[in-house]
């Protein structure tokens, strides 16, 4: 259906690309663009799972999203309990056919710890890393650590080789004032090759015919296109322009799935979303910080009608959440789930009692680009928060101008969706958001708070390779969020992918990751 | 003639330059390009270190000249965003907003001049004032208001074509093209006539004044006179005669064709320059904004530049400045 | 947007007369010419409801859209009264936050009208000034000043508009934005747009500052700016008053696409664009009201502005008569 003609100026050049008939394509609607090519130079999960379809782990989540080998066949933990040794794969090669090797393995994992790598907190517990043959590699940490397995799931693996010749040893330093070349090619041993991309237009992928792995997917072509607005997704997949996207509006589902050539695919997300405060001494309007005060962030938890934004924003889709992990997340457990209630009257009493003056304004940060419904949850919790008095000052905008204001302290309150990944386990908040802002943890803890009873659980929880003893300390841990609610839980996103009938299998995960080498389409 | 050819091109050089000044203050002074740049954790030397080498420590002259001189050059720097190149960025982008323009000002000018012939040759008729209703309609309707209701009518509604997007396009050489396949042409319709609405009732009002003007003339008179049939008087003579205004109107309207597209292209998600800038505003990407400015304006400048001299060639009255009050952006 | 009103009449003089300002009213041509065109007529009776209704918003409106504790999301998505799921007050039904839509069009006019005038006003009296100044004095400011506005003009207008609405609202603080959000559009809007009126205006001045009784005017030492007011100003004043007209539809619609754009109203203060913009969104969920209505009132606003800017062009043009 889809020929690309390609004509060149240049009869000499032999590449004459893709004229072949019948291809299998998905063209794939997303709500936004991957940042980069380079899955190290942009810490976001949404870049990461797309560049997936060409790099790969060491390991990696199988269909049941239990941890199978991929790139790695086997590992042991040696005697003195902090190296891994891994046995690499053999006959795999990378896109540009060099054959896949430690030296890679080893020049990956150093690139992306590397002090300029905005995605060294996805490793946490990396210390060095040495060939010990062609095809085995020890990895050392700094200490005992359970999740190691977890953290490589999305750690791709380079080209040693490739990134030499193009100098691209280092994540991608914009200092230098050159780009990098990584960032815009790609050379990875995954199931599909990048064709071509132009940022914000359109990413082509083609299949990899020498995929290590057995295919299970049947696509010859992936066209990754952004389609910015939901409105225009939705017509573009009921007219048939694009036949896949993972991000489905949920206001829209009906009128999806009442379309003859549409499948909606509904799940809950793995994401919660929470509302964070700032510990700071000031806020950002000058004013003296009240929401170091447990009893103004109980308030503002009880002025927030969960049910409300559940049935009216969410459309009944989502999950009401009282705890701050979903609860397939290892370290969750019923009696965190518990809901304050909605009492505005509660609410405005715990105010009075805290002093709060009347009309209190604030920074309330959201993202346009971001969660589901996001602009429009955050407009009804702020005419929530005002209806108890309070004023909040809604700040709406794109994920790429919010990011900095919140890393740098410049924001108030603000929401922030973690699903764990790709670690799948409790211990991922606490080291990264709920830990104290230091070295490798605490990254997102934008708020600046600390809580050294809950730092040495979590310090305690990764040293401990006990499941059943490093979930209890994790529930611990959790326990505390909840009892001084660092952040309060609104819900588990809804997550709706939706299809055309001519694509007739599409897996869909809890962790919102779309795995293309598991998709069919209509030949 | 030379002298003035000098003049006009040391005027549009000038305009340039100021041009340039506007796009380095924004690029200078809105958003420090270091913070735009480093990642959280960099340290305070790394920040001064990468003052130094980016040359933000220079004196403001200096920093301008640089400026320009890379501008010229066709270097703007990085995008804070995509971390490319940003002429790069446009040159991808570039040939999507030409196509879009290139076929909404053949539709303005297919649908606009007949239409302007009719009304000036029927005046006062029903047919001639329900078209210049029309046009005041057309003027009125925002651009991005045609653009959704095209939508809903002919891509949700009829599913005849397409809401968003290029379709296939053609590669030749760096160059891009929607034009050579079925789906790029399907693809461009909506959006072109959406950014088309605009400008087919400028060219149809002025075909109009200018066929009345044409029609009042002794020469017109002479040739009905003669006995020429009356529809060959205003087919061939008196249109051909208000062509050369036409032409000019539409030379200076591709600038502004090239801006407005930026709303088009958000409504119809196209993938041109305008919507890269939208992108850009929205992400405060400064590079990618200042230099979108710079070659808007250039090709704003030199388009009116040429329509300037040729008219002063093709009438040498018009070799003097005052003559041109007005401009062509007005 | 651009604007067709450069090719109107330059320098129709009108005679001074002395008959009161009713009478000279009734008895001009201008009056006669409007009660003539059924167009003009309606389309001013058109404006003057819509403006009346938008002032008179906070008396009238059933609810106040910009006071977010009223907002009840309860009555979020509830279609126009004359649905079956129509609930009284909410005539035209409720955008997904629970805000009348007929409150925010009312409140949204306001908006739009208020922007669109104040802009022109500023334009107008910064064009007017930079004008006189340029065409009385030449010289170096002249050339300032015209410099000035030729490379305005060699920026597509939209463009300016855009530039300076993001740069604002990047380089504020979040608690200023919404303050300061109308008064940045207005800015923005007139920038660009001030040079067309300077144009004109210097064109007279010029012309006028030459003529004998400005000369024996300024022997006599009256001030520069008396001559400026009373004899350079109102001869190009018809010119002007009709480009002010169009200009004033062209402020409303480039207002309704910053917002549409993102770069204009925010949403907790809606505009008309905003409006649209939100309900473009809703486009498939069957919630078509929240983007109709905005839509068809700023048609209806630009629509009689500009035929009533047509009208008077016609009628003041003496080609025409």
């Amino acid at each position: 259906m889809q020929i690309r003609h390609v004509l060149l100026a240049t009869a000499a050049i032999a590449g004459l690309a893709g004229t072949a008939q019948a291809e299998n394509v998905l063209k794939w609607g997303a709500n936004r663009d991957i940042g980069s090519l380079d899955p190290y130079s942009y810490g976001d999960s949404f870049t990461i799972n797309v560049l997936n379809h060409v790099y790969e782990g060491l390991v990696r989540y199988n269909e049941d999203l239990k941890i199978e080998p991929a790139l790695a066949e086997s590992w042991e933990i040696m005697d003195d309990q902090v190296t891994w040794r891994f046995k690499l794969r053999e006959g795999v090669t990378f896109h540009n056919g060099n054959p896949f090797t430690a030296e890679d393995v080893v020049a990956s994992l150093t690139r992306v710890s590397d002090d300029t790598s905005p995605l060294k907190g996805n490793l946490p517990a990396y210390v060095s890393s040495e060939v010990v043959d062609d095809h085995t590699v020890d990895i050392t940490l700094n200490g005992t650590y359970p999740l190691l397995l977890n953290d490589l799931t999305n750690i791709h693996i380079f080209d040693e080789e490739w990134m030499t010749e193009n100098d691209s040893l280092l994540p991608t330093d914009i200092g230098g004032g050159v780009e990098g070349f990584a960032t815009y090619n790609a050379n990875g041993t995954g199931p599909f090759i990048v064709e071509s991309r132009q940022p914000d237009a359109k990413t082509v992928f083609v299949v990899n015919p020498d995929w290590w792995d057995e295919p299970q997917h049947n696509l010859d072509r992936i066209e990754l296109t952004p389609v910015n607005s939901a409105a225009t997704r939705v017509a573009a997949l009921l007219s048939g322009e694009i036949n896949f996207t993972n991000d489905a509006p949920v206001q829209d589902l009906p009128r999806l799935a009442a379309a003859p050539n549409v499948e909606v695919l509904e799940g809950v997300d793995l994401r919660t979303v929470m509302v964070g405060f700032p510990f700071r001494e000031k806020l950002t309007t000058g004013e003296d910080n009240p929401f170091t005060d447990n009893r103004v962030r109980e308030a503002l938890y009880k002025a927030i009608d969960l049910d409300l934004i559940h049935e009216k924003v969410m459309r009944g889709k989502s999950r009401i959440a009282g705890a701050t992990v979903a609860p397939p997340i290892p370290g969750y457990v019923p009696e965190l789930d518990e809901l304050p209630g909605f009492d505005p009257d509660a609410a405005k009493a715990l105010l009075e009692e805290a002093g709060v003056p009347e009309g209190l304004e604030f920074e309330f940060s959201c993202i346009s680009d971001g969660l589901v419904n996001e602009e429009q949850f955050c407009q009804a919790i702020a005419s929530m928060w005002s209806r108890v008095g309070l004023a909040p000052k809604l700040d709406v905008a794109p994920r790429a101008v919010q990011s900095p204001k919140r890393t740098n302290g410049k924001t108030d309150v603000y929401i922030l969706g973690w699903a764990t990944l790709p670690m799948l386990d409790a211990y991922s908040p606490l080291l990264q958001i709920f830990h104290t802002k230091e070295g490798n943890s605490g990254v997102f803890n934008w708020g600046g708070w600390s809580f050294p009873e809950l730092d040495a659980l979590v310090q305690q929880a990764g040293m401990e390779l006990d499941l059943d003893k490093r979930l209890s300390l994790e529930t611990e841990a959790l326990k505390i969020v909840k009892d001084q609610n660092i952040m309060i839980p609104l819900h588990q996103q809804p997550m709706a992918w939706a299809v055309t009938d001519d694509v007739t299998e599409m897996p869909l995960f809890p962790d919102n990751k779309p795995r293309l080498w598991f998709a069919q389409v209509a030949e | 003639m030379i002298a003035f050819l000098i003049k006009r091109i040391a005027n549009a050089a000038f305009v340039m330059l100021a041009v340039a000044l506007l796009a380095f203050i924004i690029f200078r002074f809105f958003g420090d390009p270091v913070e735009m740049m480093v990642n959280e954790q960099a340290t305070q030397a790394d920040r001064a270190e990468l003052r130094e080498r980016l040359g933000l420590n220079d004196g403001l002259i200096t920093q301008y000249t640089r400026f320009v001189t890379n501008a010229v050059q066709g270097e703007f720097g990085i995008s804070y965003r995509n971390q490319q190149d940003v002429m790069v960025l446009i040159k991808d982008r570039f040939p999507a907003t030409f196509d879009l323009v290139l076929v909404a000002t053949v539709i303005s000018l297919v649908v606009g001049i007949p239409l302007g012939v009719i009304t000036a040759i029927y005046r006062e008729s029903p047919i001639a004032n329900a078209l210049q209703l029309g046009s005041i309609v057309g003027v009125s309707l925002p651009s991005f208001v045609v653009g959704i209701l095209l939508i809903l009518a002919f891509s949700v509604s009829l599913g005849w074509l397409p809401a968003f997007g290029r379709g296939e396009t053609v590669d030749i050489g760096w160059w891009s093209t929607g034009l050579l396949t079925p789906s790029g042409r399907r693809a461009l319709v909506l959006p072109s006539i959406s950014l088309a609405t605009f400008q087919i009732t400028l060219v149809m009002r002025l075909v109009r004044a200018e066929m009345l003007e044409t029609l009042r003339a002794d020469y017109i008179k002479f040739a009905r006179a003669r006995g020429v049939p009356t529809s060959r008087v205003q087919w061939r003579h008196a249109l051909r005669n208000c062509l050369m205004p036409v032409i000019t109107l539409t030379g200076m309207q591709i600038g502004n064709l090239i801006a407005f597209a930026l709303v088009t292209e958000t409504v119809f998600q196209w993938p041109g320059m305008g919507m890269l800038f939208i992108q850009a505003v929205t992400f405060v990407d400064i590079p990618v904004m200042a230099a979108y400015l710079m070659i808007v304006a250039f090709i704003f400048v030199a388009l009116n530049t040429v329509v300037d001299v040729t008219y002063a060639w093709v009438d040498p009255r018009l070799r003097d400045d005052t003559a041109r009050a007005g401009g062509a952006n007005g | 947007m651009q604007n067709t009103a450069t090719a109107t009449a330059t320098d129709a003089t009108l005679l001074p007369v002395k008959p009161s300002r009713y009478a000279r009213l009734r008895d001009s041509d201008l009056w006669f010419s409007f009660r003539s065109h059924p167009s003009a007529i309606f389309a001013a009776v058109l404006l003057a409801f819509v403006a009346l209704t938008a002032f008179l918003a906070p008396f009238i409106a059933p609810q106040n859209p910009y006071d977010l504790s009223a907002l009840v999301l309860w009555n979020s998505e509830i279609p126009p009264i004359w649905n079956t799921d129509g609930q009284m007050p909410f005539v035209l039904g409720t955008d997904t936050q629970g805000r009348d839509i007929l409150s925010a069009i009312l409140y949204g006019s306001r908006i739009s009208l208020i922007i669109g005038f104040a802009s022109v006003l500023l334009a107008l009296s910064v064009g007017l000034t930079l004008g006189l100044i340029a065409g009385y004095f030449g010289g170096w400011i002249d050339n300032v000043i015209m410099r000035v506005g030729d490379v305005l003009l060699s920026m597509p207008f939209i463009l300016i508009a855009i530039l300076i609405t993001a740069i604002a609202s990047a380089s504020l603080p979040t608690s200023l934005k919404d303050v300061l959000a109308a008064p940045i559009l207005i800015f923005a809007i007139a920038v660009p747009s001030w040079v067309q009126y300077a144009r004109t205006v210097r064109a007279s001045a010029m012309v006028e500052a030459k003529k004998e009784y400005v000369q024996a005017a300024k022997l006599i030492r009256v001030k520069s700016w008396r001559i400026m007011l009373n004899h350079i100003l109102p001869n190009c004043m018809t010119p002007i008053m009709v480009a002010a007209t169009l200009n004033f539809g062209l402020a409303i619609l480039s207002e309704a696409t910053l917002s549409f754009l993102g770069v204009g109203m925010p949403p907790d203060q809606p505009s008309l664009g905003t409006l649209i913009r939100i309900g473009n969104q809703y486009l498939f969920s069957g919630l078509w009201w929240i983007i109709v209505f905005p839509s068809i009132q700023l048609c209806l606003i630009v629509l009689s502005v500009n035929m009533i800017g047509d009208w008077l062009r016609d009628a003041l043009n003496p080609k025409l008569r």
